[in-house]
């Protein structure tokens, strides 16, 4: 039994199944969206344990040298509390976890993430100004700080958008707008992209396994 | 003329869908080839820079995706496997995403093979981590101790490839082939900001606005967006190359081009619709 071409069978039956949503909501459709749903949830279990769970905590708990390790039943005990959120008189439990993972997490990234995206920016921003780089950079660079600068105004509201400070904020919406349709363009052909890698696989990979070969 | 422009308004969308999958269909079935002009921007930094690396360096390729967005990175994973390997730049992988390990694999494997690369000496995968910017941080100090084996459980303390690599800052760049988070951000904040080491980047279409502030700053040396990201990788790596391997992303290009002369025309029959239905309502004058 060759199993590449049952894999690529199921596949392209199910990625059929699927677009034909596009036609009306179907059972064929529902079928293949519960089995996804089913077998990714269930993949992503057992993933977790054997990739996660296992090597991160069990083999830490009990080492393949003998012996036990306490110190690990924290976290373990933590896991557990996590749990237990589906179990209403004990959900209470589960903002322990939930406390230490967000502390850690704001500990470790906030410096981080402040450097990264707010001062890194601001600097970026700053001194391109007067940079180099031949007419083009001059006047990129000043469309870039009077964008920065007028889409800021926009979102002043401690003060009427009118006269000087309402072109300003004109400004700043136009800045934004574009900036939401050069998005939106990336947004048009990531989806196209999508449809483009499954067709590829419908064409030349399924097609051949019926002999027909484009 | 006032009622066929009404109708336009109201096309049945089955009809849209029809003709959008015929427009994606036809230029690949009939293998469309279109121009696709390089011009300098983040994909030719990109390349330039890794065209700037010397033989022998060692470069950390992380594949931050899952089959979901494989179309978009899928392509540009080979391409950059392919440039880095015909370079002899060792490549040490790795992924924040679990199924990125067996994605990174097949790139890995196939192009290593191709070549006549050999796994542990010219590249090595050391599989997936939980823990995103955390693992960063931890692999700042000490790479050993977050991956201690590879995705098959050989010990790195064996591999020739590992002997010279203990921390972050032991690569001479770090290229994240990123579907979202955890991805280029984290490896930005995370390495690139904190230990200076120089970030590329690979993401899909919808994230590429997200990150372009990265290249304003120097915080991303380069960064491949969308299939046409990749679509240009390829272009590149194909240059001065006898009989250059097939890739997906040029073909998908054109079929991208035309689906998106097609999505220009239905947005254009749509304001007219709009705009002629406005005016005889007496909006527009």
């Amino acid at each position: 039994m060759n199993w590449t071409i049952i894999g690529i069978w199921l596949g392209a039956l199910l990625s059929l199944s699927l677009y034909s949503f596009l036609y009306k909501d179907n059972p064929i459709y529902k079928f293949a969206e519960h089995l996804f749903v089913g077998m990714s949830a269930g993949y992503w279990v057992i993933y977790t344990i054997k990739n996660v769970l296992i090597p991160n905590w069990w083999e830490n708990l009990l080492p393949a040298e003998g012996g036990m390790q306490p110190i690990w039943l924290i976290p373990g005990i933590l896991g557990i509390f996590m749990v237990l959120r589906i179990v209403p008189k004990l959900a209470s439990l589960s903002r322990m976890s939930l406390s230490l993972i967000v502390g850690t997490g704001a500990g470790l990234t906030m410096t981080a993430m402040f450097q990264t995206n707010a001062l890194a920016q601001v600097n970026g921003t700053i001194i391109t100004l007067g940079q180099g780089g031949g007419w083009f950079n001059w006047v990129s660079n000043i469309i870039m700080v009077t964008g920065v600068v007028c889409g800021l105004v926009y979102f002043f509201f401690s003060k009427a958008h009118t006269g000087a400070v309402g072109r300003a904020a004109n400004v700043g919406i136009t800045i934004l707008m574009v900036a939401f349709g050069a998005s939106f363009g990336y947004t048009v052909m990531a989806r196209i992209s999508l449809l483009i890698g499954q067709t590829q696989f419908l064409l030349f990979k399924w097609l051949p396994t019926m002999g027909i070969h484009l | 003329m006032g009622k066929f422009t009404e109708k336009l308004g109201s096309i049945d969308r089955r009809i849209i869908f029809t003709v959008i999958a015929l427009s994606v269909i036809i230029p690949l079935a009939v293998r469309l080839e279109l121009p696709i002009p390089i011009s300098p921007g983040p994909s030719t930094d990109m390349f330039d820079a890794v065209e700037a690396l010397p033989a022998g360096s060692v470069v950390l390729l992380s594949f931050d995706y899952d089959p979901s967005t494989m179309p978009e990175l899928q392509p540009m994973a080979v391409a950059l496997t392919q440039h880095l390997m015909r370079k002899d730049i060792k490549i040490v992988s790795m992924a924040l995403w679990p199924m990125g390990v067996s994605l990174g694999n097949e790139a890995l494997i196939s192009v290593s093979d191709s070549l006549g690369r050999e796994e542990y000496v010219d590249w090595v995968n050391l599989g997936y981590k939980t823990g995103g910017g955390v693992l960063i941080v931890r692999m700042g100090s000490n790479i050993k101790s977050v991956f201690p084996e590879d995705y098959n459980g050989n010990s790195v303390d064996d591999m020739p490839i590992m002997q010279h690599i203990s921390k972050l800052g032991d690569f001479d760049m770090i290229i994240s082939l990123s579907a979202g988070d955890p991805g280029v951000p984290a490896w930005v904040m995370m390495a690139g900001d904190r230990y200076n080491i120089p970030i590329g980047g690979g993401c899909t279409a919808v994230s590429a606005p997200q990150f372009y502030p990265y290249l304003g700053t120097g915080q991303l040396i380069g960064l491949l967006g969308g299939l046409k990201g990749a679509a240009d990788y390829e272009t590149m790596v194909r240059i001065d190359q006898v009989d250059p391997p097939p890739g997906t992303a040029i073909p998908g290009m054109a079929a991208q081009s035309v689906a998106h002369l097609v999505i220009m025309l239905f947005i254009i029959l749509g304001n007219i619709s709009y705009l002629a239905g406005k005016k005889k309502k007496g909006g527009v004058k």
